[in-house]
């Protein structure tokens, strides 16, 4: 069964090459499941064989059975009672094999379903930062939820059916020509008028559905969009104009719903109905021909090809309502396939990050935690290797930045942090302060220019190694489901309870921890819904604090807690600064004020530099901000 | 529940009569087809009678006929009844959260009430085009097919009775084996949706500890979870077809025994056999299309329980029943005012509060997260009631006041505030329908939002993405800070409206403010001290309570916590705030 029904369907976009689509869907469940499939086909096979001579047993039951009985004074029932145990152990194989095709099945769905979801997440986790940049989350998200479920849907029953039915069918289809080839004609004339009005109705109800999507979208949209905004409503007194809007969008919903479902409706009785008349024209053509005697058709034999006539139309009416279910699937693996197909954030990093230990005046590499970390660099060209002491300088030397090469948004950024300096950003919106930093930890890749880290080029260090000498506290604080202490601890997952409320400590975010109901092991639901922004804030800079890098980014990660509170933190924050190269973006002056370099950002360029005082002194643009006068003309 | 969902049936109630008797009419004629076949057998072919062959063939198809429109019928109507229905109650729930008051909204989170009023309804609809189409088709199907089959030949019939009791039976444990795993798989499901949902927002969290590989191993973990529950469910389900199939087959292999004996014995005719074949089958699927409804249906439960609570939720802030329409003035007065969102009264989060503000008078509020700021003010435009006490705007209880009209007079500019899809003119005629550009324009200039709307492409009518995501935090501020005034209101609330906006724009503002409408009694949150510095009156809230009141110099000289704020926010503008909007 399907987790619960999503709204989602599949956008009104053709499928480009659904043949290779499915070519490769097929060598991705067969990459784990290929023979548990090749037994699985064999099983069906066996099954519906089973199946098919029962039908045949039907034939033979009036033709080699009942009617010589009749003939008979005494009535010798034992040769039909071998033919009906033979029948039965037939039977009672088919039943064995539909149950273990059906188990094989579900280990096939499950883990079908189980890998593809671990590979698209692996992959998923390896994207580069831009792809969460230029794809909506809710999109993403539905390759995980909508998409899989199509797959879902037709490995675990369109697959099966098909294969099933397309046997039955060809089985059906030897049993009948072994009858009647005219009958057999007959037959298939009338499923050639099914196909075609259920082609028909699909086209049809194909166009409403689309129509459906399209103003559902339109109706979901809306409820979106006035949910969120709901408070706002009630503020302007804006419920009535509302709800006519949503009336209207509404009402055009229910009349393409109404149109799309009334032709899907149709089609299960139009075909059940033409099948009836299939087989009354095959029972009088088939009676004038028995009654002729010319064809040589028998009675039983009539009867039999009845039979085959209800079984034939069967499998064929269940392949076109899976036909719909295919068509999404393979929708939906289309765009499963696009993600698995994004290219993964480029590494080409070969510096690495070690724990050291001096031995004689040197640096040696230690497989013991030492506190010491070194970037271990093996020269390409040589294979000799320097270990180079991690220290935190940090220098930009003509940075040119633009999320895509049409738009540059960082011109020419030159600055150099000594270790143990704490630099400041400051700047309106938009003025690049942020993008700064996301470029020392490679989030993204620079144009122009070159960024060195303790000496070395930043491209050359694995990037593993270079993030994680690298804190970083967010502007969004995100935090994880989980305990509290857990989501402390992912800054250093092998740390103590101890280490963790030391570092809670630091934050000072221990005070508020304890007041939580489970304390640290108060369990974080939906993004830490339940804390302040303020808390979250706190938690984020104790994650921060208990991963102990030798450099700290901290993007407005003081914000949202208000300046009496800030104070509390901020002890705790400078305790974390110390000794740490530390980039700081904040709007608070007490943030930046006791910075070692302020840079003023504007429009992506440096225009200023330097400590509080001197830019007091140039009477700037810092000095503007500080002031909060004479910008304003 | 049931009966708050069936009063949305409304104007359906006729096609949700016609859908299952058109359902039902088809079953009648589907069921005489077999005894038509074997009477084509019997009387037609056995006899060699063609005539007769011709006679029922023609009955047939026109029974098939028959069938087909009644087939096609309950199709149109089951369609309508569904689509609908689930029309009058996306309607109903949609029209009853208008009337929700700021409580009952806090109780439904705003993404709770979009998948109520989207998945829940679309399962709702399924369930109920399946209940109306097969609910009542695949029982009465049973049920003819079985006298059919009694009718043809009793002894044989009671073979397909004993069946069904069998399989029925163990469909029902079956079933129940299931439900029990997938009611626990469910949920699992959803959580790992939501882990994955996590990552995808945290993804820069993940990337710069570097955790991408915990990360997968911990999704591996809930994955494998799922798959092993999933198992468990499904090894269960998977039985539904081998036993079906052992029961139909069963009964073959004994109506093939048993009624060849009898034709032997001159007391069933071959027709009547291969007509009490076909019913087989038909008894035997409708009962497990009943078994398939009774799970999808109870899968539906939890979205017709989640729906029903939407509708059934009563807004508890009502009209009074002689309302004033007019606010006199724009003074505010609090007596002895206590409020919490709870019933439960420990969890005040006001206490005691007693204020009194001239109309015109520019009063500032300051303090702490948390000091209910925020909730003192929206007790003033009655966005919830208060606990205890009374709230007066000019010089009357806000409970005698039309809520319309208060809330007209009483003009909030939210904190959490939200611009909607639409031209920034739509935008600003939120505040008054009615208002010509000029008027319009001369509210922006209020707002200091004339300058970067003038800049845009299209000026004021520049397209507005849904939650303004195409203009910046400080635009967004100021264009609804000129919605807001629109409404020329009597008193005008800024909830830490101009966070986003910088000091001088902010200055601006409240000059414009204070000389363009002298007579508004304006509120202003904040938390910068620049912003209030100039006010009238300051009122400094700590944990629900007033903690100081007065000008500026005196809480300066007299209140710690104003101290305290003001000096770790030092002289002139403390706060690099974006300029927003001016690149």
């Amino acid at each position: 069964m399907p987790g619960p029904m999503r709204g989602g369907m599949p956008k009104g976009k053709k499928i480009e090459n659904p043949g290779k689509i499915f070519k490769r869907l097929m060598k991705y469940v067969a990459k784990s499941y290929g023979p548990h499939l090749v037994i699985v086909g064999m099983l069906i096979f066996v099954s519906v064989l089973a199946n098919v001579q029962g039908t045949m047993f039907i034939q033979k039951l009036i033709d080699d059975y009942i009617t010589p009985m009749l003939t008979m004074d005494v009535p010798d029932y034992h040769p039909l009672a071998m033919a009906i145990l033979r029948v039965a152990g037939f039977y009672a194989v088919g039943v064995a094999a539909t149950y273990i095709y059906n188990r094989i099945m579900i280990n096939v769905t499950q883990g079908v379903l189980r890998n593809l979801r671990d590979d698209l997440f692996a992959h998923m986790e390896k994207l580069p930062i831009k792809y969460f940049d230029t794809h909506a989350h809710g999109d993403i998200m539905s390759v995980y939820t909508n998409d899989t479920d199509t797959i879902r849907q037709m490995v675990s029953q369109s697959m099966p059916q098909v294969f099933n039915s397309a046997i039955t069918i060809v089985s059906v289809l030897i049993s009948m020509v072994i009858l009647s080839v005219p009958l057999t004609l007959v037959t298939l004339v009338m499923v050639g008028v099914m196909l075609a009005v259920t082609k028909k109705t699909a086209g049809l109800s194909g166009k409403y559905f689309l129509q459906q999507q399209q103003d559902l979208g339109k109706v979901n949209g809306f409820i979106e969009e006035m949910m969120d905004g709901q408070k706002v409503v009630k503020v302007f007194c804006h419920e009535e104009e509302n709800i006519a809007k949503f009336r209207e969008l509404n009402d055009s919903l229910y009349h393409s719903a109404d149109k799309a479902h009334y032709l899907v409706n149709i089609v299960g009785p139009v075909n059940m109905q033409l099948g009836n008349v299939s087989y009354v024209v095959c029972a009088i053509v088939g009676g004038a021909m028995a009654l002729s005697g010319f064809t040589g058709l028998s009675l039983g034999a009539l009867a039999s090809f009845l039979t085959f006539n209800k079984s034939f139309n069967m499998p064929i009416n269940q392949v076109s309502q899976q036909f719909n279910s295919i068509v999404m699937a393979m929708a939906g693996a289309e765009r499963i396939f696009e993600m698995m197909d994004e290219t993964p954030e480029a590494d080409n990093g070969y510096v690495t990050l070690v724990n050291v230990k001096e031995q004689g005046g040197r640096l040696v590499e230690s497989t013991e935690r030492t506190g010491r970390w070194a970037w271990r660099h093996e020269h390409q060209a040589t294979g000799a290797v320097d270990y180079v002491e991690l220290k935190g300088d940090v220098v930009f030397d003509g940075v040119d930045f633009g999320y895509n090469d049409e738009k540059i948004v960082l011109h020419d950024v030159k600055l150099y942090a000594e270790p143990g300096q704490k630099i400041a950003f400051v700047g309106s919106t938009g003025a690049g302060k942020t993008t700064i930093t996301n470029l020392i930890n490679r989030f993204y890749d620079i144009q122009d220019g070159k960024i060195r880290y303790d000496g070395i080029n930043v491209n050359k260090i694995k990037k593993a190694d270079l993030r994680r000498s690298l804190g970083i506290v967010l502007q969004d604080t995100h935090l994880f489901t989980g305990m509290v202490m857990d989501n402390i601890r992912y800054g250093k997952l092998d740390a103590s309870d101890e280490e963790v409320i030391a570092a809670a400590k630091l934050a000072n975010a221990d005070g508020f921890i304890r007041h939580l109901p489970e304390g640290y092991h108060t369990v974080l639901t939906g993004d830490g819904a339940n804390l302040s922004q303020g808390q979250r804030q706190l938690l984020a800079i104790a994650r921060a604090a208990i991963a102990d890098p030798p450099v700290l980014i901290l993007d407005e990660a003081t914000s949202s807690i208000d300046t009496r509170t800030e104070r509390i933190v901020q002890d705790g924050m400078d305790k974390l600064m110390n000794g740490r190269t530390t980039f700081v973006i904040a709007h608070r002056l007490s943030t930046v004020k006791n910075s070692d370099c302020i840079m003023v950002l504007e429009q992506g360029r440096i225009i200023e530099r330097g400590t509080h005082d001197q830019l007091l002194e140039e009477k700037g643009r810092y000095y503007q901000l500080y002031t909060g006068n004479a910008i304003a003309n | 529940m049931i009966k708050t969902l069936a009063a949305q049936i409304k104007e359906f109630k006729k096609e949700s009569v016609l859908t299952p008797v058109f359902m039902i009419l088809e079953v009648v004629f589907e069921t005489l087809i077999p005894l038509m076949m074997a009477s084509i057998i019997d009387d037609g072919v056995e006899a060699g009678d063609m005539r007769h062959i011709y006679i029922v063939g023609a009955f047939m198809v026109a029974s098939a006929l028959c069938g087909l429109f009644c087939g096609v019928m309950g199709a149109k109507f089951g369609a309508r009844a569904s689509t609908g229905f689930a029309r009058n109650i996306r309607q109903s729930m949609f029209d009853n959260i208008q009337t929700f008051s700021f409580s009952n909204l806090d109780k439904f989170s705003t993404a709770g009430l979009v998948t109520r009023m989207t998945t829940d309804v679309t399962n709702i609809q399924m369930a109920y085009q399946m209940l109306l189409r097969i609910c009542f088709r695949a029982p009465i199907n049973m049920i003819c097919a079985m006298s059919m089959a009694y009718l043809i030949n009793a002894r044989l019939a009671t073979v397909y009775l004993i069946a069904m009791i069998l399989l029925a039976v163990v469909l029902f444990f079956i079933i129940r084996g299931a439900m029990k795993y997938f009611q626990m798989a469910f949920p699992k499901y959803d959580e790992l949706n939501a882990s994955v949902q996590e990552n995808v927002s945290a993804i820069r969290v993940v990337k710069a500890y570097v955790r991408e590989e915990h990360e997968t191993s911990k999704l591996k973990k809930a994955s494998q979870g799922i798959y092993d529950i999933f198992q468990k469910a499904e090894k269960n389900v998977v039985l539904n077809m081998p036993v079906m199939q052992f029961t139909v087959y069963t009964c073959i292999l004994l109506i093939c025994w048993m009624g060849a004996r009898m034709i032997v014995q001159n007391e069933l005719t071959t027709g009547e056999l291969m007509s009490l074949m076909a019913y087989c089958m038909n008894i035997l699927m409708s009962l497990m299309m009943v078994a398939m409804i009774f799970v999808m249906m109870s899968m539906s439960i939890a979205s017709a329980r989640r729906i029903s609570e939407v509708l059934e939720e009563k807004s508890d802030l009502t009209n009074p029943v002689n309302p004033v329409y007019d606010v006199p003035n724009g003074e505010i007065e609090f007596r002895d005012v206590d409020f919490s969102y709870y019933e439960d009264k420990d969890k005040a989060v006001l206490n005691g509060i007693n204020l009194k503000i001239r109309s015109g008078e520019t009063v500032g509020i300051l303090g702490g997260t948390g000091s209910s700021k925020t909730s003192l003010v929206n007790l003033i435009s009655r966005l919830y009631d208060v606990s205890s006490g009374t709230v007066l705007v000019g010089g009357r209880d806000v409970r005698e006041y039309d809520m319309e009209s208060l809330r007209n007079q009483v003009a909030v500019v939210l904190q959490k505030n939200v611009l909607f899809s639409g031209t920034i003119l739509e935008n600003l005629r939120w505040g008054n329908a009615d208002a010509g550009e000029e008027e319009c324009k001369r509210v922006c200039r209020l707002a200091c939002a004339d300058e970067f709307i003038e800049k845009m492409p299209d000026g004021y009518n520049t397209y507005i993405e849904q939650g303004g995501s195409n203009v910046s935090g400080g635009q967004k501020q100021r264009l609804c800070i000129a919605r807001a005034l629109l409404k020329k209101p009597k008193v005008l609330i800024l909830d830490d409206s101009t966070s986003a906006v910088d000091t001088a724009t902010d200055a601006k503002i409240r000059k414009a403010f204070a000389e363009e409408i002298p007579d508004t009694t304006k509120l202003i949150i904040a938390q910068r001290v620049s912003s209030v510095q100039h006010a009238d009156h300051i009122i400094v809230m700590e944990e629900g309570r007033i903690d100081g009141y007065g000008t500026h110099e005196e809480l300066l000289a007299n209140n710690e916590i104003y101290r305290e704020v003001y000096e770790s926010q030092t002289s002139g503008g403390g706060d690099f705030d974006e300029k927003a909007g001016e690149d």
